[in-house]
């Protein structure tokens, strides 16, 4: 070894740094303890205490940090939703994103991509405008455009009539965008722990005690915790912890799957969607491209991968892209998603005083991630639940209020 | 490729099926003359058990229209027993949790 490298790896200067502090022991009681260290729990740890003041919290973790769905899911983001409280929202989450990167101090590669929806007949043309109508007048960039524009913006899709469903317009979003999912959690988990958060891995909680309707404390795998409040942010097993509370939530837990080809030259610039044809589809950096559809038929909690997923979207994939039947696919997973009725989250206060849910994000949370983080920091440090969440609370199934988002989420994600 | 056995027409691939949700009872019908409670109502409608396990749920076998209760395991992807909807609800006692 060259002398004047030794040289450098014994100078203090230059010492190794930890990219996250060290884990500190799990303490007996905290303010706030965040169950699930997805992106959304961390986040929400982040933002009470960047701007709550509120750093004696701790986020447990029943695996490894961010290994659910913040770890599985195709990264895309975008606001362009039907409902006015629906696009509202993801847009106060694309404006986060939009400067996540300096101010974590982490490289998100946010890439803004444009994301175009197919329309392949004239019903799915009339929610395009529709969705689009409503947009612009949120300020949101979103518009719905021909063929002709199709084709500049993606050459490489067959735009021809000589298909089973050909491409009659679509919906394009400018802002769609795709970001690397792993560093938002990582990004959030170091924010946090600087600011004096506690994550706690390998930490699995197992019960929850709740005494005359309110929150009593915690059991998990390393002993008891006692905790002033508590969030549950645990997607796929959103059902399964609020059980452990006694209370039933409007959810159904079913796989979402995906996969990667093998790594090709950049050739996809936009994110291309097709609801009817369920498929979507687009380029990473590292040139693999990240496919998707649909959920699963039926509600399961294994993360099983299936041939019937793949031949399905294959087989659509194949009408929009011909040639990528040369192509082979290297990877394919899955992920439980937590599944509304309306397609919209839970967000907001429980019937179990001082216990807050952040649920139901189904195939569409990833986005959501700074905005669900924020707003759910802000209810937990005032216990009010703040107006851009009102629409998404519990409640609403009560009120017979949903905020349907079926058209705009069930594919599109 | 996963199979599943429906009373009438015997083992079939599983693709030629929709799951119809859980097996639930209604709420009682509203005999106060107030009307109907929304609160039950809504908890009947849209609130799951969700259950990581055995769970027993409205099946359908496209092709044939014919409607049946399943049991099956969310956690290991198993279809354990059909049922007709007779031996089903015969099995269980009105106002029984069907759950
Ligand atoms: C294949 C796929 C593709 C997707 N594509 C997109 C997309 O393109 N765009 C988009 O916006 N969204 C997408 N999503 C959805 C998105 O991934 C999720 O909604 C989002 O990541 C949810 O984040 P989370 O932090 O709530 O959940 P998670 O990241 O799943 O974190 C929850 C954590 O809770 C932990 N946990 C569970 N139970 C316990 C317990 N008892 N004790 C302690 N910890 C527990 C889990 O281990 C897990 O780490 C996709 C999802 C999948 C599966």
């Amino acid at each position: 070894m060259p002398l004047g490298l030794l040289k450098y790896g014994f100078r203090n200067k230059y010492r190794g740094q930890r990219y996250f502090p060290a884990e500190a022991p799990l303490r007996p009681s905290y303010d706030v303890v965040i169950i699930g260290g997805g992106g959304h729990g961390l986040a929400c740890a982040y933002y009470l205490a960047r701007d709550w003041g509120i750093t004696n919290v701790a986020v447990l973790e029943k695996g490894w940090l961010a290994s659910g769905n913040t770890a599985r899911n195709t990264t895309i983001i975008r606001s362009n939703y039907l409902t006015p409280e629906g696009a509202l929202f993801y847009e106060e989450s694309l404006e986060l994103y939009r400067s996540l990167a300096n101010e974590l101090g982490v490289n998100l590669m946010y890439s803004e991509r444009g994301h175009l929806t197919l329309a392949h007949t004239d019903a799915a043309i009339r929610t395009s405008r529709w969705r689009a109508e409503v947009n612009k007048h949120l300020g949101i960039d979103s518009e719905l455009i021909g063929p002709d524009e199709i084709a500049r913006l993606c050459p490489q899709l067959d735009l021809s009539d000589e298909v089973r469903y050909p491409i009659l317009g679509a919906l394009y979003h400018p802002p769609g965008a795709i970001a690397r999912h792993d560093a938002v959690a990582w990004g959030y988990a170091r924010g946090a722990m600087e600011l004096g958060v506690e994550i706690h891995q390998q930490t699995e909680v197992t019960g929850i005690e709740v005494r005359n309707g309110r929150l009593a404390g915690l059991e998990t795998n390393r002993g008891t915790v006692a905790a002033g409040k508590v969030l549950q942010a645990v997607a796929g097993m959103s059902s399964v912890v609020a059980r452990m509370a006694g209370f039933k939530l409007p959810i159904r837990s079913i796989p979402l799957q995906a996969c990667v080809s093998e790594p090709l030259k950049p050739f996809l610039d936009p994110i291309i969607v097709s609801g009817s044809l369920h498929a979507y589809i687009s380029q990473s950096a590292r040139g693999e491209l990240v496919m998707g559809g649909s959920t699963d038929p039926y509600p399961l909690y294994s993360t099983r991968s299936t041939l019937d997923f793949t031949e399905g979207l294959m087989a659509h994939m194949l009408e929009l892209f011909p040639f990528l039947g040369k192509a082979s696919v290297m990877r394919q997973w899955a992920g439980i998603a937590d599944m509304t009725p309306d397609f919209s989250p839970v967000m907001g206060l429980t019937p179990v005083k001082n216990y807050y849910v952040d649920a139901g994000w189904g195939t569409w949370g990833f986005k959501a991630t700074p905005v669900s983080g924020k707003r759910m920091a802000e209810t937990i440090a005032t216990g009010e639940v703040p107006e851009l969440l009102k629409p998404f609370e519990l409640e609403r199934f009560y009120r017979l209020q949903q905020v349907g988002e079926r058209g705009a989420a069930s594919v599109g994600h | 490729m996963k199979v599943i056995n429906c009373p009438l027409n015997g083992p079939r691939n599983a693709q030629e099926f929709i799951c119809g949700g859980e097996v639930k009872l209604p709420p009682a019908p509203d005999t106060t003359g107030r009307g109907p409670d929304v609160r039950q109502w809504a908890d009947y409608i849209f609130l799951e058990e969700n259950l990581q396990g055995v769970v027993c749920e409205w099946w359908c076998h496209v092709a044939s229209g014919y409607w049946f209760i399943a049991e099956r395991d969310t956690a290991s992807d198993t279809f354990l027993r059909s049922y007709t909807c007779q031996e089903w609800f015969g099995q269980a006692a009105p106002g029984d949790s069907a759950q």
